[in-house]
């Protein structure tokens, strides 16, 4: 299983379990607003349910299914703001501007 | 009416003896002229940050900077002693870059026990002596003693790594000033769950740099920081302390944390991960005692943004976390924004969210400068306007920085009246 069984029903949103933010942030932008809506309204009711199982585990030895889990869950922060806010997938305004990600911790 | 009293001389402006309040030129962020004079009198003279002792962490721990404003190369280590050391990244040879893979113009780091030219094989050590010469019997009357790396001053000042081009700089500490180096006790070595960001942005250094460095744009262009329900609250902006130190200057800001505010101030997202545009909620204990974050004492401080002069930012959150901005000039009108955001490294899945969330949101609104400062440079290249740009209050630190660097470039052209036209 590749997510924890209690958030199986998450599984049509495997695609969104990326491990970098340049991945995440790149299939934000190829995505439209109503699958960005329906990512989000599917998996936002769970985040606080989903966080509180990943941190059952070592963080520093995350089974597959919960690191895969975790991972899902950054991609609904980073469409949180398209969702909540913007109502788009760019950031209104920003023109040709792009801020690119160069180092960071992955889970 | 003012949320906070302004000092006796009735601003803070005029607070600080020299600013003036007339109106400003922004010929020094459009002219070539003036680019090349500040290569000159101010990247190649000033202290610049270049990395952070976690950039170099073991012996022979090395990275690379490209400093296309000074038209050079570094390459920083850490040598067997444990001294980090700076070196024009030149082989000594015949000028070949000495240290960088697949790409030459493209910055690398990694970890060795010497350097080694991929031209000819010449070999250095940590310390920058020239050790082998591949058939050295085939030159004439050389000596390896004086084909050593070039070196470039380098020193450490709680753990950001400066490098000086100039020949015979002022000591680090000096150059930093007693409001700078008075942060010197933070525990930055404690913030070290590190994310970096790199832009290239189409406008001078010194446009992007003033954005953040003044927040009475904030209620207006970042609106959205504020939710629907806050943002009618949020009129306009007011610092309550503000200070300057030689060329550095800073802004300190107050008001509740945001994990405090009414659950229709905050972001759904904000509150599911207990984090936001101000930082996870979950504050690390990093002591009672941080000397320096707060130099205006000021009530329910926030943050303080210190200003270093000329192109480093260092941002100090109340809750704990910091971030460490640098503008590099490629041109006049076009530079390369690195952004880093440190906190403590993340222990559980919640920190990891909360982390993420704070992130995401400080690249929602950097992209509105980013995108948004590209006009700011087309605007002021028309000339349409010249040398009549009115700043408020709120903007001492933009009056104060083109100020600062006006007068490194007179004192510079002052010293070399050839060399440098205006």
């Amino acid at each position: 299983m590749p997510l924890p069984a209690e958030f199986a029903d998450l599984e049509p949103y495997l695609a969104w379990a990326l491990p970098t933010e340049s991945e995440r942030y790149a299939r934000r932008l190829d995505s439209s607003l109503v699958e960005m809506q329906t990512f989000y309204d599917a998996a936002f009711p769970r985040l606080e349910e989903a966080i509180v199982y990943c941190d059952e585990h070592p963080y520093d030895d995350l089974p597959e299914d919960a690191r895969t889990l975790l991972r899902l869950m950054q991609s609904l922060v980073m469409v949180s703001f398209p969702v909540e806010v913007w109502k788009q997938a760019r950031v209104p305004d920003s023109g040709a501007a792009y801020l690119t990600v160069t180092a960071e911790p992955v889970v | 009416m003012a949320l906070y009293p302004k000092p006796a001389e009735g601003s803070w402006t005029e607070h600080f003896p020299g600013v003036g309040t007339g109106v400003l030129s922004y010929e020094d962020c459009i002219s070539p002229e003036f680019y090349e004079a500040e290569r000159e009198a101010i990247f190649k003279r000033a202290w610049l940050n270049v990395g952070r002792v976690e950039d170099v962490p073991r012996v022979g721990s090395y990275f690379t900077k490209e400093i296309e404003v000074a038209a050079t190369s570094l390459v920083v280590v850490r040598d067997l002693t444990g001294q980090v050391r700076a070196f024009h990244n030149i082989c000594r040879h015949r000028g070949n870059k000495l240290m960088w893979n697949d790409y030459p113009r493209a910055e690398t780091a990694g970890s060795c026990r010497a350097f080694t030219c991929k031209y000819h094989g010449w070999r250095y050590d940590l310390t920058g002596k020239l050790t082998f010469v591949q058939q050295e019997g085939e030159f004439f009357d050389l000596d390896k003693a004086d084909y050593g790396l070039v070196p470039v001053h380098c020193e450490v000042w709680a753990g950001f790594i400066f490098i000086n081009l100039a020949e015979s700089p002022e000591p680090l500490q000096v150059f930093l000033g007693a409001m700078v180096t008075d942060l010197g006790g933070y525990p930055f070595d404690a913030l070290t769950e590190r994310y970096d960001f790199t832009a290239d942005i189409r406008c001078n250094w010194k446009i992007f740099l003033d954005a953040f460095q003044e927040y009475y744009h904030v209620p207006v262009l970042h609106s959205q920081e504020a939710t629907p329900a806050a943002r009618p609250k949020m009129p306009g902006f007011e610092a309550p302390y503000y200070n300057l130190d030689g060329p550095h200057r800073m802004v300190a800001t107050s008001g509740p944390p945001r994990r405090l505010w009414p659950t229709d101030y905050q972001y759904p997202i904000e509150i599911a991960t207990r984090s936001g545009l101000f930082g996870p909620w979950n504050e690390p204990d990093l002591g009672d005692d941080l000397p320096g974050v707060n130099p205006g004492g000021i009530k329910a401080w926030q943050m303080s943004n210190f200003q270093i002069f000329p192109n480093m930012e260092i941002l100090i959150w109340q809750t704990g976390w910091y971030m460490l901005y640098r503008y590099w000039p490629t041109s006049h009108n076009t530079h390369r924004f690195e952004g880093s955001l440190f906190f403590p490294p993340a222990r559980t899945a919640s920190d990891r969210a909360a982390q993420e969330c704070a992130v995401v949101m400080f690249k929602e609104f950097a992209l509105q400068d980013a995108g948004m400062l590209v006009g700011t440079q087309q605007g002021l290249e028309s000339r349409a306007v010249r040398d009549d740009f009115p700043l408020n209050d709120q903007e001492l630190l933009v009056r104060h920085f083109h100020n600062s660097v006006a007068s490194w470039v007179d004192d510079y052209q002052r010293a070399h009246p050839v060399s440098v036209t205006r």
